[in-house]
């Protein structure tokens, strides 16, 4: 029994042993790649190019650790002094001087001045250690930065004994109990200039930042995590006025909850459409279309709805600014700004090109996640299509699309077809992540351009199959029948020409219906009149023909009486009793 | 040799007075405990100023393990570090001082080559 016991409690505590303790970054999104933090008491190396956002992550690992956690910080700056750093990250909304004033953080610039400084035998990095270990004491430091360490190799000479110093330093940190964060310069071939990654080996962070077709996106490795599970992809990064937040919003499933219930598109005629009852909820939802075919207006209509029911809605628009939605909605009878003053819709207007897809996934990310909303609506998608990073639009879109998924929110997008391409496929070829695809397109007859809609598809639900006529009104989006005739899709004036055609040769056919119905009464009363005449003589000729019978037989009767009478009268027989026997 | 807990230790001499008087040098050894290092600098630098600055100068060794106070604001990385204060410009050698060359150029008594 004791045995077993025993056994199981030495699994247990191996099982203790494996969850690493980790200390939480409290930088949006990182804990979540790595699963918690970084390895408590233990150093992580921080490694990236210029300009990348290692001395913000590490100060923010700082400044969170003493706001969100009451863990005071210590952080050696080996290049740039506490003023400039102060003033640099005000921008992020960190306060350093109150944090300074409250004991939560305390910062040191090292300063090695190459010109004032002659090396004359062995020394050792003590006096650092010593500057440090004070630091760390006076204020009861649990988080320590050290940026950029590697700095020390341009300060001093003897790089042998360098390397040592800084191993020591590592065990040295290590031994304190302090979590620590180093910052390295990327190298051209390492990941530091100086090798650092071989030192610290327990959590290898990589920060980067690239320039395709002229937008700039920041990403995040996790390189290595020893003794924990972390997310292996490159992670988008922003860095704005809160600071940074990693997006790991690539999720690997496809498991996300759904729903049954549905809601109104805004448009009661397209409703019917789908089924009836409109889009799921939850779902998403493509509008394709070519320019001036009513997108934004199907839009600004599920918005009006989404905010009718209460709900939240954020509209992403890349194309027009929010007044300009506004104003122009207006002239179809939709009044968003109500709702955008009520609080209900958010609508956010950024140019494509302003940053890089990464950045813009995070910046939408970072707006659902504060403003909740119910809906999301991104007019238009394919703007982000500069050059041929489709694969990455691609990409960035599934994110999006899984991330509002599984969020429960509802994605309305919208596709600009261009001129003549083949209207079933999207350019940022997104159809397999979409639910509900409706198809907008002009109709070119009769010297005019109507609009048709159609659904593409709708998973989950019977819909439409049929072309409607879609029509702009000062009342909102209308969708009448088109005319499906011999000549084809009649739409727009054509239509309503052949529907009054139609309705003439109707009206002509149902008058000559009509005549037909009174020629034939009349037939049938000429008719019966005939017969009745007929009739009428027949029954003349009948009495005639009776009476002529009755007289013929009286005759008959008279004259056999006759010549009974007569033989009688001449005894023909002498039995009168044969005689009338035979008779 | 060894440096007085409290007090750094000071070491003055007495300047001589048919020499012409020259700057005064003030010089600060920062030291690590009692290292080999620690016990060769200030050897070192002994030798050196009684030889090149007899009576001119002023020599404080501060134990850093007794005042880690004072590391932050000497800007001290590296020990043993002497700076020398004045005269002006202010310099740095770290390192033992087993090399007196570059010692005497450090404290500017003698030329870079």
């Amino acid at each position: 029994m004791k045995k077993v016991k025993k056994v199981r409690d030495g699994n247990s505590a191996r099982n203790e042993r494996s969850q690493l303790p980790k200390m939480s970054t409290g930088i949006q999104g990182l804990d979540e790649i790595t699963g918690g933090g970084f390895p408590k008491g233990r150093a992580t190396l921080i490694c990236g190019g210029t300009g990348c956002g290692k001395t913000l992550l590490a100060m923010e690992f700082l400044v969170r650790g003493g706001i969100e956690y009451n863990e005071p910080g210590v952080f050696i700056s080996f290049e740039e002094n506490a003023i400039d750093l102060t003033e640099n990250v005000t921008s992020l909304g960190f306060d350093l001087k109150d944090l300074t004033a409250r004991k939560m953080l305390l910062i040191d610039y090292v300063h090695i001045d190459r010109s004032e400084i002659e090396e004359s035998g062995e020394y050792n990095l003590e006096g650092l250690f010593i500057r440090l270990g004070f630091a760390i004491d006076s204020i009861g430091a649990k988080r320590v930065v050290l940026d950029t360490v590697e700095s020390l190799f341009a300060g001093l000479h003897n790089d042998t004994s360098l390397r040592t110093e800084i191993q020591r330093l590592f065990r040295w940190l290590r031994e304190k109990g302090v979590t620590a964060i180093i910052t390295g310069e990327r190298g051209v071939n390492t990941m530091t200039r100086q090798g650092l990654e071989e030192y610290v080996s327990d959590c290898v962070i990589l920060l980067d930042h690239r320039v395709t077709e002229q937008t700039s996106s920041r990403r995040l490795r996790v390189v290595k995590y020893r003794g924990s599970i972390h997310g292996t992809n490159e992670y988008p990064f922003l860095i704005d006025n809160d600071g940074i937040s990693v997006l790991p919003v690539t999720s690997l499933t496809l498991d996300h909850k759904v729903s049954t219930e549905r809601i109104s598109s805004g448009v009661p005629r397209l409703d019917a459409m789908l089924g009836g009852r409109g889009y799921y909820r939850g779902s998403s939802i493509l509008i394709s279309g070519t320019s001036g075919t009513g997108k934004t207006s199907l839009c600004a209509h599920f918005a009006e709805a989404a905010c009718l029911r209460g709900e939240r809605v954020i509209y992403f628009s890349f194309e027009e600014s929010p007044d300009q939605i506004i104003r122009n909605m207006l002239s179809i009878g939709i009044d968003l700004k109500k709702w955008r003053k009520k609080g209900l819709l958010h609508i956010q207007s950024t140019r494509p090109s302003f940053t890089g897809l990464e950045s813009h996934l995070a910046i939408k990310h970072k707006a659902i996640k504060l403003f909740k909303p119910d809906v999301v609506i991104l007019d238009p998608l394919n703007s982000f299509i500069i050059g041929d990073n489709e694969i990455e639009v691609k990409s960035m879109l599934m994110r999006l699309v899984d991330y509002l998924k599984t969020e429960q929110i509802t994605g309305l997008f919208t596709n600009l077809a261009q001129g003549n391409n083949p209207q079933e496929q999207t350019e940022v070829a997104i159809s397999s992540l979409i639910d509900t695809w409706l198809l907008l397109r002009d109709i070119d007859s009769g010297s005019e351009r109507n609009r048709g809609l159609s659904i593409m598809k709708s998973r989950g639900m019977g819909h439409s199959n049929q072309i409607r006529e879609f029509l702009l009104t000062d009342r909102g989006v209308e969708l009448r029948d088109v005319y499906i005739g011999p000549e084809g899709v009649l739409t727009g004036s054509a239509r309503l020409t052949k529907e009054a055609e139609n309705e003439a040769e109707l009206l002509i056919r149902s008058q000559n219906v009509e005549l037909r119905r009174i020629e034939l009464e009349k037939k049938r009363t000429t008719l019966e009149a005939q017969i009745a005449m007929l009739r009428a003589e027949f029954d003349v000729q009948e009495i005639a023909s009776l009476k002529i019978i009755g007289q013929e037989t009286a005759e008959r009767a008279k004259l056999a009486q006759g010549r009974v009478d007569m033989g009688i009268s001449r005894n023909v027989d002498v039995n009168p009793e044969l005689t009338r026997k035979r008779k | 040799m060894k440096t007085n807990q409290d007090q750094p230790l000071k070491i003055k001499t007495e300047r001589p007075a048919n020499k012409k008087v020259l700057e005064q040098y003030i010089l600060k050894l920062y030291i690590a405990g009692h290292s080999t290092k620690s016990t060769n600098a200030i050897v070192n630098i002994k030798t050196i100023c009684e030889e090149n600055l007899k009576g001119i100068y002023d020599l404080c060794v501060i134990d850093l393990y007794q005042q880690p106070q004072l590391a932050q604001g000497e800007q001290i990385v590296a020990v043993p570090t002497l700076i020398k204060k004045l005269p002006l410009p202010l310099r740095r050698i770290i390192g033992d001082l087993s090399n007196t060359d570059r010692v005497l150029v450090g404290l500017d008594i003698k030329k870079k080559e």
